[in-house]
């Protein structure tokens, strides 16, 4: 199964800000959005890093005024990006190995979804939930 | 007017496509205790369930079995098929508004990716899904031919359909009879020359999308020797390393290769060669201008900055003889007739089965979709499963919301009534039964499973319409 698989049934809008703007920014949209990361673009378009709900929380460790931040002192900045094309279960396994949750997926050098750890558990539920069913379905059969 | 989903004003759903995404989310809206709901079910052909009907392997009879659960769905007295009924034909999605709270798009997945190598097109090259719409007696391929009087055949790709069409070619009369495969593939294969299937898979072993299961049948066949070259069923290091963290299935799905790798053919008639880490770069015509050499390139893995195996080409070409191609790339969705569509990946715009308007990004009230034409050809039958059951959740939320189309003629009678002028022809569910109970009995006279109808006029007729 395929990335494009989860991103078939989503509408392409990542939630993006810019490097410059402060943790209370991201806070507010996370909470917006109801998601737990946000990807970093430049004014020019380019990716620049992301900042997830765990980013917040260890900069909040040890700093006194942890909102003031910019997203740039606190963003990850080596994303590992995938594509449409990559297979999901290789992803999940990358996300679990390195211990991050979402994965940016870029088309052409654009942005156009982000993958989450989330998203991988339904995928895999439903696959493994489809599987059992057409299974018990062929073993209680007596064609 | 009273609410929409109670006894006085039933919510009156469209399901376009009678396949297993359309029973699946027939059968969801069923399971809902509160709700009254009247489904009419659309499909373009007389018969329903799909690719269950169409796709499946005809030696894959026990798969077939989940029709009876469709069928239980069909059996309720809010249920209505309405067969050989094609949207943008007979009817448009204007009309369809004029006489639904909700319609739901499931018309699945129903063509190949072009394969885009020079002489991808020559003729004798096919998409490998049309073989199977072929043998499986559906109608709009009754009349494509197939050269079966090649020795030769190549099959690119190597996933669910590429293994069934190399065991459609490769059994016997015999292994055949047992089967509900269409009597003209039968009459067809029967006088067959196949001597050779080479199938291709661009990845090595490790990464082969088929099961184990699979693969032993395809090593059981009466008449036809699996070939695995050892030096192609060997794992390179990189697939050694991913194989200690694979699943026990891919496990023995490669244990299973290279066992058959070490197996002495036993001088069967026909020999299916299944080749690993092969990319074709080209076919060759010969002087009658038919397909007649497939050129590949050897590929080698490498690991992706996350671990992904990809195939990369290396300088190492090989050339063999090929008078039949078929190219199994992955099914692809066509597009509906005012449909909002992404083309690219070959499904409907949605979010979660709400269909999305392009111009706007937002939803288009009481639109949905379901299956593959939602998500793109991925997983078995039951997959479809919790995915209607996913859009059928999307519905009931707009539902109480009342986001719903308002059409002027909610009555049961009213879409009956138009359905028979504008497609006369129409085929009932009482109808399908017939047809299949006709199917089965021509199959008991002699000795088949089922022989089925492949052409729509015969079943008409059949039916005296």
């Amino acid at each position: 199964m395929k990335v494009n698989t989860i991103l078939s049934t989503r509408r392409s809008n990542v939630v993006t800000i810019e490097p410059d703007k402060t943790l209370r920014d991201v806070v507010l949209l996370l909470v917006q959005h109801q998601i737990g990361a946000l990807v970093v673009m430049d004014a020019g378009g380019h990716l620049q890093g992301i900042i997830s709900e765990r980013d917040v929380i260890r900069a909040a460790a040890v700093h006194a005024d942890p909102f003031a931040l910019k997203v740039h002192e606190v963003m990850t900045r080596n994303v590992v990006v995938g594509v449409p094309q990559d297979d999901i279960w290789v992803v999940a396994h990358t996300m679990t190995e390195r211990r991050f949750r979402h994965v940016p997926i870029v088309d052409d050098g654009k942005l156009i979804g982000i993958i989450s750890i989330g998203d991988i558990m339904k995928v895999q539920r439903d696959a493994y939930q489809g599987e059992l069913d057409t299974l018990e379905m062929q073993l209680l059969s007596d064609a | 007017m009273t609410q929409v989903g109670t006894a006085d004003n039933p919510l009156r759903v469209a399901i376009i496509g009678a396949g297993p995404a359309g029973f699946y989310a027939a059968e969801a809206l069923f399971k809902r205790k509160e709700l009254a709901v009247e489904v009419d079910m659309y499909d373009k052909l007389p018969t329903p369930f799909g690719l269950v009907r169409a796709g499946v392997a005809p030696d894959h009879l026990k798969i077939k079995s989940v029709t009876k659960v469709f069928e239980k769905a069909a059996d309720r007295p809010n249920f209505r098929f309405f067969g050989n009924v094609e949207l943008g034909k007979d009817l448009s999605v204007a009309d369809l508004r004029r006489y639904y709270h909700q319609i739901v798009y499931t018309t699945g997945a129903q063509t190949d990716r072009y394969l885009n190598i020079p002489g991808g097109d020559l003729p004798g090259s096919h998409a490998a899904t049309e073989f199977v719409a072929w043998y499986n007696g559906h109608p709009e391929y009754r009349d494509f031919e197939f050269d079966l009087s090649q020795e030769h055949v190549a099959v690119v790709g190597i996933g669910n359909v590429a293994v069934d069409v190399c065991r459609i070619l490769c059994r016997t009369q015999e292994e055949l009879m047992e089967t509900d495969i269409a009597e003209h593939a039968m009459e067809a294969l029967r006088h067959s020359k196949v001597k050779t299937v080479t199938m291709l898979g661009r990845r090595g072993p490790a990464q082969a999308a088929f099961t184990a299961p699979e693969a032993k049948e395809l090593g059981e066949m009466a008449d036809c020797d699996l070939i695995i070259y050892p030096e192609e069923a060997e794992l390179d290091p990189l697939s050694q390393q991913a194989l200690a963290e694979a699943d026990r299935g891919t496990v023995r799905t490669v244990e299973l290769i290279q066992q058959y790798a070490r197996r002495e053919p036993a001088g069967k008639s026909r020999q299916l060669i299944i080749r690993f880490l092969v990319s074709p770069t080209e076919l060759f015509a010969g002087e009658d201008g038919q397909v007649s050499r497939l050129q590949m390139v050897k590929n080698e893995l490498y690991a992706t900055e996350y671990g992904t195996m990809r195939p990369r080409a290396t300088d190492q070409h090989e050339e063999i003889p090929a008078g039949l191609v078929f190219r199994s790339i992955g099914y692809t969705g066509v597009p509906l007739p005012d449909v909002p569509f992404n083309e690219k990946w070959g499904v409907i715009l949605n979010e979660e089965g709400r269909v999305i308007d392009p111009d706007t990004g937002s939803h288009r009230a009481g639109e949905y979709t379901a299956g593959w034409i939602k998500r793109g050809a991925t997983g078995v039958i039951g997959t479809n499963k919790p995915d209607s059951v996913e859009t059928v959740d999307k519905m009931m939320a707009d539902l109480a919301k009342g986001v719903l189309l308002q059409p002027e003629k909610p009555g049961v009678e009213a879409v009956e009534t138009f359905i028979a002028e504008c497609q006369p022809q129409y085929v009932t569910f009482a109808d399908w039964r017939k047809l299949d109970e006709l199917e089965l009995a021509a199959g008991a006279a002699c000795g088949r499973p089922r022989l089925k109808f492949s052409r729509v006029e015969e079943m008409l007729a059949a039916l005296g319409k």
